[in-house]
């Protein structure tokens, strides 16, 4: 078999189980979305007041907490999980969670990652909203409260930009995931392609798997589903930067 | 005449740089009151002091002969205009409509006074235009209409026409003593255009270098100002 009909073969195959909708590769896209989605949603929830917390309020400790997020940016996944699954394992300090191999530890490995992104590309929104435009909330008879409703109005986009910049990242990261997560399937997956159900197994970590199976049209199966959605959720940030 | 705002020994400085020295002014309702001076004289200052968005460093300010104690209800009887508008990145009907929302104002009334200030600044039917994409004059004219249509007992202009081309500096002049003679709104123009001071005051306060020098009826500063530094300035002599 030539390299080019390796290839081929590899490609037909991964568009027939995508096609076919196979069980296994659909259970593992929705970890992934149901992870990565809630991982993000969580993270916006507490990102989106802290970047207005740290835009608007004077307080001890503001510029050291600016300093943790733009670190927590650039976070090492590997480093993430490494330091969740020593929290986690049963013998470690938080073991009776039981939480160790589960999709809440995904999410939360996920959550500590992109929390620090979303805050930090919001903010950068939030403060490239021109002063003037917030001093004429006040000279027209807003309070501070219509001050932060209109930063929001004001800095939508960029916010917008900023979680999906956050699922983005948490879709297509492998690391820590596969630390805390464990890359586990139900039954049947190991031996041939299409069997067995996801737990914990993400299209990242099923990738990294499937490839060193040499079970090359099930990883690009997977590759194809993953680029999509990431693309996907690039495009959607790339339309909404420019409505800006 | 009846006084809206009493201003007494007022001075600003920013750390070290003192910006306005022992200002007295009164403003009297219903009047259009000049404060003309070159550029840095600390015009804009004044007017922000105004608003209260500048603490003076000294002085008292009286408001409809109160101390100035709660500023957002004082505030909410102004408006304050600025040299370059800054634009909500809404529809001009939402930018015109804000002062009205804030105030939580009923629906039919905000379309109501939001048709009206955009007749009266001849932006009529640019309700659903995005107001980013309004030219330099319109969305100067957009902005005024926002300061207006919650009828401000004071309206505050910094440097209004500055940066317009001569048909929009007519309208917006042309708006001005409509909206006094109209609705008798109080207003205090700052600006450094001395053809448009004669077109539009009633009354004229000289700045110079942060000093009322002088303030008087339009026709007596322009006829027979008391002071030298106020006649120079206001044959252009003085080099700025
Ligand atoms: N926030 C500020 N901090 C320091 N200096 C200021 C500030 N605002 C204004 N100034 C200074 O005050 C002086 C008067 O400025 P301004 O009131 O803007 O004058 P004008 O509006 O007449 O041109 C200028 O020298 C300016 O540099
Ligand atoms: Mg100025």
């Amino acid at each position: 078999m030539s390299s080019a009909d390796f290839l081929f073969q590899g490609i037909t195959k991964a568009f027939e189980l995508i096609v076919s909708l196979n069980p296994y590769i659909l259970s593992i896209t929705g970890v992934s979305i149901k992870v990565s989605g809630t991982a993000t949603i969580l993270a916006t929830l507490t990102a989106i007041p802290l970047a207005f917390i740290l835009a608007f309020l004077h307080f001890r400790g503001k510029q050291a907490l600016i300093a943790l997020v733009n670190t927590g940016m650039g976070l090492p996944p590997v480093f993430v999980g490494l330091f969740l699954w020593t929290m986690l394992v049963p013998a470690g300090p938080m073991g009776f969670l039981r939480m160790i191999f589960t999709q809440e530890a995904m999410i939360v490995a996920q959550y500590i990652l992109i929390t620090p992104i979303i805050t930090g590309v919001s903010l950068a929104a939030i403060k490239a909203v021109p002063k003037p435009v917030i001093e004429t909330v006040y000279t027209l008879g807003g309070d501070q409260k219509d001050a932060v409703i209109t930063t929001l109005k004001e800095a939508r986009f960029g916010i917008i930009t900023a979680i999906l910049a956050g699922l983005g990242r948490a879709l297509a990261e492998v690391g820590a995931i596969l630390i805390v997560g464990g890359n586990i399937a139900r039954t049947g997956s190991i031996g041939g392609i299409g069997e067995g159900l996801s737990e914990t197994r993400t299209l990242t970590t099923a990738i990294t798997s499937e490839t060193s199976k040499a079970e090359i049209s099930t990883a690009i199966a997977l590759g194809i589903i993953l680029i999509s959605l990431v693309l996907t959720v690039n495009i959607l940030a790339n339309f909404f930067q420019r409505r800006d | 005449m009846d006084e809206l705002f009493r201003i007494k020994d007022l001075c600003m400085a920013f750390g070290e740089k003192g910006v306005l020295e022992n200002i007295d002014l009164t403003i009297r309702r219903g009047e259009i009151l000049a404060i003309i001076g070159p550029s840095g004289s600390g015009k804009t200052t004044l007017l922000r002091i105004l608003n209260f968005f500048e603490k003076p460093t000294c002085g008292s300010l009286k408001f409809d002969g109160m101390d100035i104690g709660e500023i957002n209800d004082i505030r909410r009887r102004m408006s304050l205009l600025f040299q370059t508008p800054a634009i909500f990145n809404a529809s001009v009907f939402d930018n015109v409509a804000y002062g009205l929302k804030v105030r939580g104002i009923d629906k039919k009334t905000i379309g109501k006074k939001v048709g009206d200030a955009l007749s009266i600044v001849g932006l009529s039917g640019l309700e659903k235009q995005k107001a980013r994409t309004l030219s330099g004059g319109e969305a100067q004219r957009m902005a005024f209409a926002r300061a207006i249509v919650y009828d401000p007992e004071i309206l505050l202009l910094d440097e209004p026409t500055a940066s317009l081309d001569p048909a929009n500096v007519a309208k917006i002049e042309e708006i001005i003593r409509r909206v006094r003679d109209e609705r008798g709104t109080t207003i205090i123009i700052a600006t450094h255009n001395i053809p448009q001071v004669r077109r539009i005051a009633d009354r004229v306060g000289i700045l110079l270098d942060g000093v009322l020098i002088e303030v008087n009826d339009k026709e007596k500063i322009f006829t027979a100002p008391q002071d030298a530094r106020s006649a120079a300035f206001i044959k252009g002599e003085m080099v700025y």
